[in-house]
């Protein structure tokens, strides 16, 4: 990287450092559903922006799966030209103001920011976000020129992020796109599992809105392998399909008692307060159970997201209980610090044995055991082993099990020669997505289990491509 | 949007109405059912499909008042429209030519199981109906039950019509008879689903089910319709909602029912608890 040492050194830039993000107090976010992070003033994008050195080989594009042109955006928000960044950011990611705010930028494109070699990377999400929301709430969305019409239709299953994004894609090249999405929301996770207070609901609107008026289609209520299958979709003259439908189907531990009432799985519980809006039950119609003492099974992201919600639903404890420790808690550390500010108790080296329960059929709570970490086994990761004699009763009313989630299995099984892999996830033959079934491409967590939204952007990204290929030839 | 096409109030209490779904009405099979939505603010409720006409791009629906969104929904009038409707959901009823079947439903079950019999009938069984309510003027679908019947039986609590006692009394009187029964289809209240399941195992005629647990997106992804059958959790929306009732754990069933009975109050102080447990 000789280049960026000579660009710095005939800039002589200031020593500017890493500018904070404003947030909500903890002990005022915790009694509401307001987003926490209240982002940059114009004054403080514009410093950040100016902490960038415009290298000549930047590592943060390489980093961001999407392929962001970062140093031409964050150039000109150094610039004050707010809205041409936001323009310039879209040119390759339809959802900035959702990546800005939900994208782990330690493990992407900030991780690979020279700046961050000896200090602090500069904020590339806090910019991105700033950009589009100043675009958003200044009212200036710009409907870039599409393609003319190429007369081809490309059916997409599934209104995630990776949905979304190959979406966005191939409506600019001029295919016709429709999009088929179960729920009568639009964004997947984005609408039902992600909190209102890590993301607001309704950005995910505008930038649903922002491809509708793109000329993207969304159908909604329409869940693919029920309604119609994909025979049937190619049937109706698709001439490609994209299964980008998640793994939404919660996990289980299979241990006794765990349909007693008052035990929801994460999706369930987070369901119901996001997209259904019962945390603003009676005004909303769908009720949830506004637990005192609520523990939280698992260590990932969505368990930081239900045990925060608990909090906010007016919880007087809200237990994490996780079989491993902080070190190797999936969520990121972002979100874990955030719990931690807000209250919530960290059982951790813990695992549920059994739920107890009283004569309603009520949990009252759980027999847990206490872990130690042993041998690290074949991937490097120390696995959980039982304390003999440690076990002990935390009282709940209410759980939710949050320790991960499986693929659903409503379209392998209606898409005949969709081939799967043991655990149910769709068998692709590479990187771009294609399936064993010729015309149909995969991507997002249907693939590759659980993972993050910018992968399954960036899975879209990559089958928008390869279905450009595919259909050019056609 | 789903339009409202015609509106018939069969009892007091119970509601029948065709909605505009082309969609649902070309795709639909007898035991599926849909989710559907008042507005913006509504919760996310299942039906059974009763009836459907692919032609017409119609599809039926039967709903008792028991809460705030079923009062709502009876409120509503032809030409106006459900927000949303999603389906069709859950697995088809496996329809096979088995010889005789009882078709029982109890109260608002019995919209449920016409689609059944219809299905059965049409599949060349021989269709014994047993139907039943409360009382006289809460009986429902007595006419197409008889259309789609060879025999039908109807049974009131009361005795202001037909059989006096609940439909369980008219099923033993036919094993009692000796009557040749090869499958009971059984769908109703909690309680009587129970007592039907417990009254054939001895006999060991295969009973099924329709279960009627709390949904929210009733696509798999949630799992608030689990119910325990023969000892393992299952998802009723993506499992069932039919399932073998000698292996069901009604009383499972019964207290994951009652779950929101306190917040169903506050919703409408009308009705105490939406779910009434008969």
């Amino acid at each position: 990287m000789e280049t960026d040492v000579t660009t710095d050194r005939k800039e002589k830039k200031e020593k500017i450092p890493r500018q904070p993000m404003p947030e909500q107090p903890p002990v005022e976010r915790v009694r509401n559903f307001a987003e926490v992070p209240l982002g940059y003033t114009e004054a403080a994008a514009i410093l950040e922006a100016r902490r960038c050195i415009q290298c000549k080989k930047p590592g943060c594009i390489a980093g961001c799966p999407v392929e962001v042109q970062i140093p031409a955006f964050i150039r000109l928000i150094a610039e004050g030209r707010f809205v041409e960044a936001a323009r310039k950011l879209k040119e390759d990611n339809s959802l900035p103001a959702v990546c800005g705010r939900v994208c782990p930028q330690e493990d992407q494109c900030e991780k690979s920011c020279i700046l961050g070699k000896k200090g602090e990377p500069v904020a590339i999400g806090r910019l991105e976000r700033f950009a589009a929301d100043d675009e958003r709430q200044k009212g200036e969305i710009f409907i870039p020129a599409t393609a003319a019409s190429n007369g081809k239709r490309v059916a997409v299953v599934g209104s995630g992020p990776s949905g979304l994004t190959i979406a966005g894609d191939l409506i600019k090249l001029g295919y016709g796109v429709t999009v088929f999405e179960a729920l009568h929301k639009a964004g997947g996770v984005l609408v039902y599992g992600i909190p209102e207070f890590r993301l607001p609901k309704a950005i995910v609107e505008a930038e649903v809105a922002y491809l509708e008026k793109l000329g993207v289609r969304i159908e909604r209520n329409a869940v693919i392998g029920r309604l119609k299958t994909v025979d049937d979709l190619f049937a109706e003259g698709y001439g490609a399909v994209y299964l980008a439908v998640g793994a939404g189907a919660p996990v289980f531990m299979n241990i006794p008692g765990e349909n007693l009432s008052g035990i929801y799985s994460a999706n369930e519980y987070l369901t119901r307060s996001n997209l259904m809006k019962a945390y603003r039950f009676p005004e909303y119609d769908t009720p949830i159970v506004r637990g005192k003492k609520v523990a939280v099974i698992g260590g990932g992201n969505v368990a930081m997201d239900s045990v925060r919600t608990a909090l906010r639903l007016g919880a007087e404890e809200a237990t994490i209980v996780y079989r491993r420790t902080e070190l190797e808690m999936p969520a990121r550390k972002e979100e874990v610090h955030h719990a931690q500010e807000e209250g919530v108790r960290f059982e951790l080296l813990t695992a549920p044995l059994e739920y107890l329960g009283d004569e309603q059929g009520w949990v009252t709570g759980m027999r847990c055991q206490r872990m130690e970490l042993g041998e690290p086994d074949a991937s490097g990761r120390r696995s959980p082993v039982p304390i003999p004699g440690s076990e002990f009763v935390l009282a709940a009313d209410t759980v939710v099990v949050a320790v991960g989630t499986t693929a659903n299995p409503i379209v392998p099984a209606t898409t005949p020669g969709l081939e799967t892999n043991r655990r149910g996830y769709i068998a692709v033959k590479g990187e771009d997505g294609e399936t064993t079934r010729p015309g149909v491409w995969a991507g997002g967590d249907i693939v590759t289990g659980s993972a993050t939204v910018i992968l399954a952007m960036g899975a879209g990204k990559q089958a928008a491509r390869a279905i450009h290929a595919f259909l050019s030839k056609a | 949007m789903y339009k409202i096409v015609e509106k018939v109030d069969l009892s007091e209490n119970v509601v029948k109405m065709i909605l505009e779904a082309p969609a649902i009405a070309r795709k639909r099979k007898a035991g599926q059912f849909i989710v559907l939505l008042t507005d913006e603010k509504g919760e996310r409720i299942p039906l059974t499909i009763v009836d459907s006409d692919a032609e017409k791009g119609t599809i039926t629906i039967i709903f008792q008042v028991v809460g705030k969104t079923t009062a709502a929904m009876a409120a509503m009038n032809v030409g106006d429209f459900f927000s949303d409707v999603q389906g069709p959901l859950g697995n088809p009823t496996e329809i096979k030519n088995i010889g005789t079947a009882v078709c029982i439903g109890g109260g608002v079950g019995v919209g449920v199981v016409y689609p059944l019999a219809a299905a059965l009938k049409q599949a060349g069984n021989r269709v014994i109906s047993i139907i039943g309510a409360r009382t006289k003027d809460m009986l429902i679908l007595e006419d197409e039950m008889q259309r789609v019947s060879d025999r039908l039986i109807v049974a009131t609590d009361d005795g202001s019509y037909g059989v006096h006692g609940f439909v369980s009394t008219v099923l033993q009187n036919l094993i009692d008879a000796g009557e040749k029964i090869d499958e009971v289809f059984a769908i109703g209240p909690v309680p009587m689903m129970k007592v039907i399941a417990n009254m054939t195992r001895p006999y060991g005629i295969k009973t099924v089910v329709s279960l009627n647990p709390i949904m929210v997106d009733a696509t798999g992804m949630c799992g608030a319709c689990r119910v325990a059958v023969g000892g393992k959790t299952r998802f009723a929306c993506v499992d069932g909602p039919e399932f073998d009732g000698h292996q069901v754990d009604f009383d499972l069933l019964t207290s994951r029912l009652r779950m929101y009975c306190e917040q169903e109050g506050i919703a409408n102080e009308k009705h105490r608890c939406g779910w009434n447990g008969n």
